[in-house]
């Protein structure tokens, strides 16, 4: 999902820093002090859940969990997966520099449209409802970060289209893994710790 | 500090000392990070085959003088090249050009052969050189660079904690894992496994809520307000100033060299 240094063009790669420094901006104005530990601990924890793989077929995948951090963090998902791919750029060698805002927007924006869109569901209704709603936004942050991934490359020129194309499709069982694992964990947190979805994005935005 | 970061056992750098000892390391860490920067910036912009190969020999200097381990670190770097080779090796087929190799009835072009060379060149001198200069240091320090660099303190206090916690966590995980290994989960592909690491995830959410209670409680009993306490102050030196000279008649040289063979 990462694209790398060299490949895009150049307004393609200006315009992904600009959104992504609007976005982290955004993001940290809900961000108080207070907050601080637990939007830390959190990013940790998505850091730690994206080094985990899955079993699918003969393969294995790891997980992204973006629409799961978008739901938890609502804005603040953006300087938390922010923080998360800058590390892994420099001490994992995965992604690029150049392409840092480009990948931040990939990645945070699907997210954030996520949390804004369905937060508000998970807390009314049974735990069995808001499952289902976090399964739908899980699929649907996999699949607007394909989008926006394949968009990058597609409008850096046309000889990526294949590639654009290629990238969608191969992520469809992604999105159904993603889907069900994120409805999953939705609902333990429903059953157990319903504050979880207080703890960030709740009052400040 | 994590050693999930570094995967190099440090036991004293969790209170800040600098124990580096290669000529890299002493080299003040903000002027690596703004060096790394304008290499990325410089190199992205490059596109001859001879400047890039240049660009990616630099970087390998770079990290014969950074001390990481050079064969983590160049499996590190291979590990993105199998990452993007599905990409670079569909572009031969979609660049327009003089075809070198027809497979089922689709061409291959010379023309995309040779971009998809130039990515891969790109790609690789650029997180190498990141991975020699701002990779060989500790977390901890690369916050404290970034803050004298005027990042906003929110973000850099948001990257230390996520670096502090990273490796608690991660212990975390591996604890759950083990608990459900004793109750004979075994991965495999279909839905339980998938329900099973769902409920993992939401329960190490669950867990990392409960600790940040905690550690908000601790830090506000003791008088935490925001500031961010610097543990070294680093002024630019002598040393400093050779390694930024010498960088810089280094990136020079790469442009000239993509101006003057773009003038041929």
């Amino acid at each position: 999902m990462h694209i790398v240094d060299g490949a895009l063009s150049n307004p393609v790669v200006i315009g992904g820093a600009v959104l992504a420094a609007g976005g982290i901006a955004k993001g940290l104005r809900c961000l108080p002090m207070e907050k601080i530990p637990v939007a830390g601990t959190l990013s940790a924890t998505f850091f730690v859940a994206s080094l985990v793989h899955v079993p699918a077929g003969p393969s294995s995948l790891h997980l992204i969990l973006n629409g799961l951090a978008g739901l938890v963090l609502g804005w603040a998902a953006f300087p938390a997966l922010f923080v998360g791919l800058l590390l892994q750029a420099v001490f994992f060698g995965f992604g690029g520099v150049t392409v840092l805002g480009v990948n931040t927007f990939n990645i945070a924006m699907p997210a954030v449209i996520v949390g804004c869109l369905l937060r508000s569901r998970l807390q009314s209704g049974t735990p069995e409802a808001a499952a289902v709603w976090g399964a739908v936004g899980g699929g649907l942050a996999v699949a607007l970060t394909t989008f926006f991934v394949a968009l990058a490359l597609a409008l850096t020129g046309e000889q990526f289209y294949n590639a654009a194309k290629l990238v969608f499709l191969t992520h469809i069982p992604v999105m159904a893994i993603e889907a069900f694992l994120t409805g999953s964990a939705i609902y333990l947190t429903r059953k157990v710790k319903p504050e979880l979805f207080e703890a960030v994005a709740g009052a400040g935005s | 500090m994590s050693s999930v970061l570094t995967a190099v056992e440090k036991p004293l750098s969790a209170t800040g000392a600098n124990r580096q000892v290669s000529w890299l390391g002493r080299v003040d860490p903000r002027v690596r990070i703004v060096c790394a920067a304008a290499f990325a910036v410089t190199v992205v912009a490059c596109d001859r085959f001879g400047v890039l190969i240049a660009a990616l020999c630099l970087a390998g200097v770079l990290m014969a003088g950074s001390g990481l381990p050079p064969r983590r670190t160049l499996r590190r770097m291979a590990a993105m090249d199998g990452f993007i080779l599905f990409m670079l090796a569909l572009l031969p087929f979609t660049v327009p050009g003089e075809p070198f190799l027809t497979i089922w009835g689709v061409s291959a072009s010379w023309e995309g052969l040779a971009e998809a060379a130039r990515i891969g060149l790109t790609a690789n001198a650029v997180i190498l050189a990141l991975m020699a200069l701002v990779g060989s240091m500790e977390p901890v320090t690369l916050g404290h660079a970034l803050h004298t660099l005027r990042v906003p303190a929110t973000l850099v206090h948001l990257l230390m904690f996520t670096v502090r916690y990273i490796d608690v966590l991660r212990e975390e995980y591996l604890r759950l894992r083990q608990a459900m290994k004793a109750r004979g989960f075994r991965p495999s592909t279909g839905w339980h496994t998938y329900r099973s690491f769902g409920y993992l995830v939401g329960m190490m959410l669950v867990r990392s809520l409960e600790r940040s209670e905690r550690i908000l409680e601790a830090m506000k009993c003791r008088g935490f307000t925001g500031r961010l306490p610097l543990l070294e102050r680093w002024s630019v030196g002598a040393r400093d100033l050779a390694f930024t000279a010498g960088f810089a008649v280094a990136l020079v040289a790469l442009i000239a060299g993509e101006v003057a063979d773009g003038a041929l």
